[in-house]
């Protein structure tokens, strides 16, 4: 019972510093006028023509996929396999379990190893490629350290050594309703546990902000009407040059 | 005088991307700005003495005052897609010219100063302290980036150097360290109005030089109207544009479509320039004051339309920043888009068959179309996205009969920068203006192995100076580069119904 309290602090700890620490950094971004329009042109002429730019940026890595095929391949692999290795988990939190939750199980295998794939190319673009080592910081490596080990340790519990999952489930379950079960003492089980909370902890202090910063990015998500819609920063407004006769 | 020795790169195959060539281009950095220059733009004439809290402290202001910073500055995850995409990386080799490195050279000292990562885990996330060395380095990277905006094309986030590298420049100058070449600029226009430093009797001599020039050329009475109070559009157009090579023969291109289309226009001494070095420096309140003349010289003419001449950067200032540095543009006819570009004004004209092109005169000559950087992904022209593209090569094929494209990857929002943009075009940084050129050098050889191109058309002043330069180098004419409306104006036939 007392591993149990201690990962049900530490997750709720995580899941604050998480959330309150990605909104403030939004906030900050959200406050942050863009003084001039720049989108990056050809850009849509409409909120809606943006919306689907966003779209496909945020789903199909569209300006990705002119960079680098490669980095394309296994960043996609890699984002889609976790987004459907995190449905997945949504069992472990749900009683009963939804629907199409339990419909994606078997799925959810495949993207998990599809993560641990993308993961893998994606180090060895940045270990083989000259260009991309000499980018590479510590912390970028260890970020994929980090979700290799959190893509492998979930793996291994489904191939190698399975985990008690009713205990688990009883455990998740207990922090969503605040009734705190007794976690089970499992070697890959923790290791996974822990370095998820590593990993909430890190997200709002490093370069995973790129995930709420793309929809700020001001060269995707502005319309290309700058003829059409005079668009002035507040700061911009005050400005001597803006002169006295204009609104 | 300024005598650099280098060795320009062998053309080679269209994009080979270089094996890393660790300081190659350190020594590459331009002129200072003397206090002169740095003083009539609101800067500190010389470097200060606490320059490291100023620098501090401007990043901060700028981090308050642009969205693009903080969110540039986080979201990059080093995938390196935009390692390869550079002209001056693709031309020198030098990692610090790969677009994610020289954001680098800031993101490191933001890291440092204003994240929690890099305050308590600075080696971990590669945070350092702002040092002399690293200031030098800004100096010398940040005037090795044209801003020309292809990286942010492939950018999964859509970060764009150009912003990174304006902040650069901008905390540069305000801590002293500005640029000799685009300062000294701005502070002619800021008391003459154009780049040149070109007073108004100069101006009107050359104007009237032009006249006769034309006049003599083709008998035809084609005018070159400087302030004239109540025409119906102001054309401002780049400086050089009045007496560069081949820049001037798209200047009588344009008069000639005027004279044509029997639409009055003038030109203006007091606005005498379309282009806009503040853009270049990251300066809000500089580009403000150089576009303030054009409205006040639109205002005082009392015309109803502006026009902009051949020039990419001062376009994409015009289209993308006028409205929001000096509209409402209240006082002007409605009915037209404001600005308008020559490009677009022309192809009305044509579109509503009140000019008639004969293509016949540009028969002796296979053009191709550089699609200039701050046109191509910084503005547009037309009504839907991309005319930037078509409109241009629809004009040319209006004026001759064989044309071809270049390689895919270098034209439309691919396309590379002439390699002399974003205030580099000077002859202090001559090797760097030869090496960034070499991926539009390669592609322009191609096309003229492959169909015999003889001349590549652009509507960029910048680009023009560039190439007419840098071409040489790489065993090609000077004169190849011309612009969009000399062909226009070769091609136009004068017809005395219209």
């Amino acid at each position: 019972m007392v591993l149990g309290s201690v990962f049900a602090v530490l997750f709720y700890l995580a899941a604050i510093i998480l959330v309150i620490g990605v909104a403030s950094r939004g906030a900050r971004y959200a406050q942050t006028p863009a003084p001039l329009v720049i989108p990056t042109t050809p850009a849509p002429l409409t909120r809606t023509g943006v919306a689907a730019r966003m779209a496909r940026e945020v789903v199909f890595f569209e300006s990705l996929f002119k960079g680098s095929k490669w980095t394309w391949l296994f960043g996609w692999l890699f984002h889609f396999g976790m987004v459907v290795a995190l449905a997945r988990h949504l069992r472990y939190f749900t009683e009963p379990v939804w629907w199409w939750v339990a419909m994606i199980q078997w799925i959810g295998i495949y993207a998990g190893m599809a993560m641990f794939v993308g993961l893998t190319g994606l180090w060895a673009r940045r270990l083989l490629v000259d260009r991309v080592r000499y980018i590479s910081a510590l912390s970028d490596h260890l970020m994929l350290l980090l979700l290799l080990a959190i893509a492998g340790s979930g793996l291994v519990m489904k191939y190698v050594q399975h985990t008690d999952i009713v205990s688990l489930k009883a455990f998740t379950v207990g922090l969503v309703t605040l009734d705190w079960q007794p976690l089970p003492a499992d070697g890959p089980l923790l290791i996974h546990l822990s370095l998820v909370i590593a990993l909430m902890l890190i997200f709002p202090f490093s370069k995973l902000l790129h995930a709420p910063g793309v929809f700020f990015s001001p060269t995707r998500n502005m319309r290309d009407t700058p003829r059409e819609h005079r668009h002035i920063a507040p700061w911009a407004r005050d400005l001597p040059g803006a002169g006295p006769d204009r609104s | 005088m300024l005598k650099i020795e280098f060795e320009t790169p062998p053309l080679g195959e269209l994009l080979t991307t270089p094996a890393l060539q660790r300081d190659a281009m350190a020594h590459s950095r331009p002129f200072v700005a003397k206090p002169e220059h740095q003083q009539g733009l609101g800067f500190p004439g010389k470097l200060v003495d606490d320059w490291q809290d100023v620098a501090l402290a401007k990043m901060d202001e700028l981090l308050g005052k642009y969205r693009s910073l903080p969110v540039f500055l986080d979201a990059c995850v080093k995938c390196g897609a935009c390692t390869d995409k550079c002209h001056y990386y693709l031309g020198t080799g030098d990692p610090k010219n790969m677009p994610v490195a020289r954001q680098d050279l800031l993101r490191k000292v933001y890291r440092r100063y204003f994240t929690l990562a890099g305050k308590w885990f600075p080696r971990l996330v590669g945070a350092v302290e702002l040092s002399e060395d690293l200031i030098n380095d800004w100096y010398s990277y940040y005037h090795q980036c044209s801003e020309c905006r292809r990286c942010s094309v492939y950018c999964p986030f859509g970060i764009d150097t150009a912003e990174i590298t304006m902040a650069g420049r901008e905390i540069l100058a305000a801590i002293g360290m500005g640029q000799k070449y685009s300062n000294e600029i701005i502070g002619k226009v800021h008391i003459i109005g154009n780049n040149l430093g070109l007073p108004e009797p100069a101006l009107a001599n050359t104007l009237e030089g032009l006249e006769e020039e034309v006049e003599e050329d083709i008998s035809v009475p084609v005018k070159f109207p400087l302030d004239q109070h109540g025409a119906e559009v102001l054309l401002v157009t780049p400086s050089a544009d009045f007496f560069a090579e081949p820049h001037v023969d798209g200047l009588i291109g344009y008069a000639k479509v005027f004279h044509q289309a029997g639409i009055s226009w003038t030109l203006s001494s007091y606005a005498s320039e379309a282009a806009n070095f503040g853009i270049f420096i990251g300066n809000y309140e500089n580009m403000q004051k150089v576009a303030q003349r054009i409205r006040q010289a639109a205002i005082d003419l009392g015309v109803k339309r502006i026009v902009v001449g051949e020039c990419g950067h001062a376009w994409r200032v015009a289209y993308s920043f006028w409205n929001t540095l000096i509209g409402p543009f209240d006082f002007l006819d409605p009915a037209y888009p404001v600005p308008q570009h020559i490009c677009e004004f022309t192809y009305d004209l044509l579109q509503r068959g009140a000019l008639k092109l004969d293509a016949k005169a540009n028969d002796d000559k296979v053009v191709t179309f550089h699609d200039s950087c701050n046109v191509s992904r910084g503005s547009r022209l037309g009504s839907v996205p991309g005319g930037q593209f078509t409109i241009p090569r629809e004009l040319i094929r209006f004026a001759c009969s064989h044309f071809v494209d270049m390689a895919p990857d270098t034209i439309h929002e691919h396309t590379f920068c002439c390699g002399g943009g974003g205030g580099l075009l000077t002859d202090d940084l001559i090797e760097l203006r030869v090496k960034g050129a070499l991926p539009r050098a390669q592609a322009l050889q191609q096309v003229i192995e492959q169909h015999g191109v003889t001349h590549m058309a652009a509507i960029c002043a910048i680009c023009k100076s560039q190439f007419s330069k840098v071409l040489p180098y790489y065993g090609m004419e000077m004169d190849m580069i011309i612009s969009v409306h000399q062909l226009i104006g070769d091609a136009l036939v004068f017809d005395s119904q219209h």
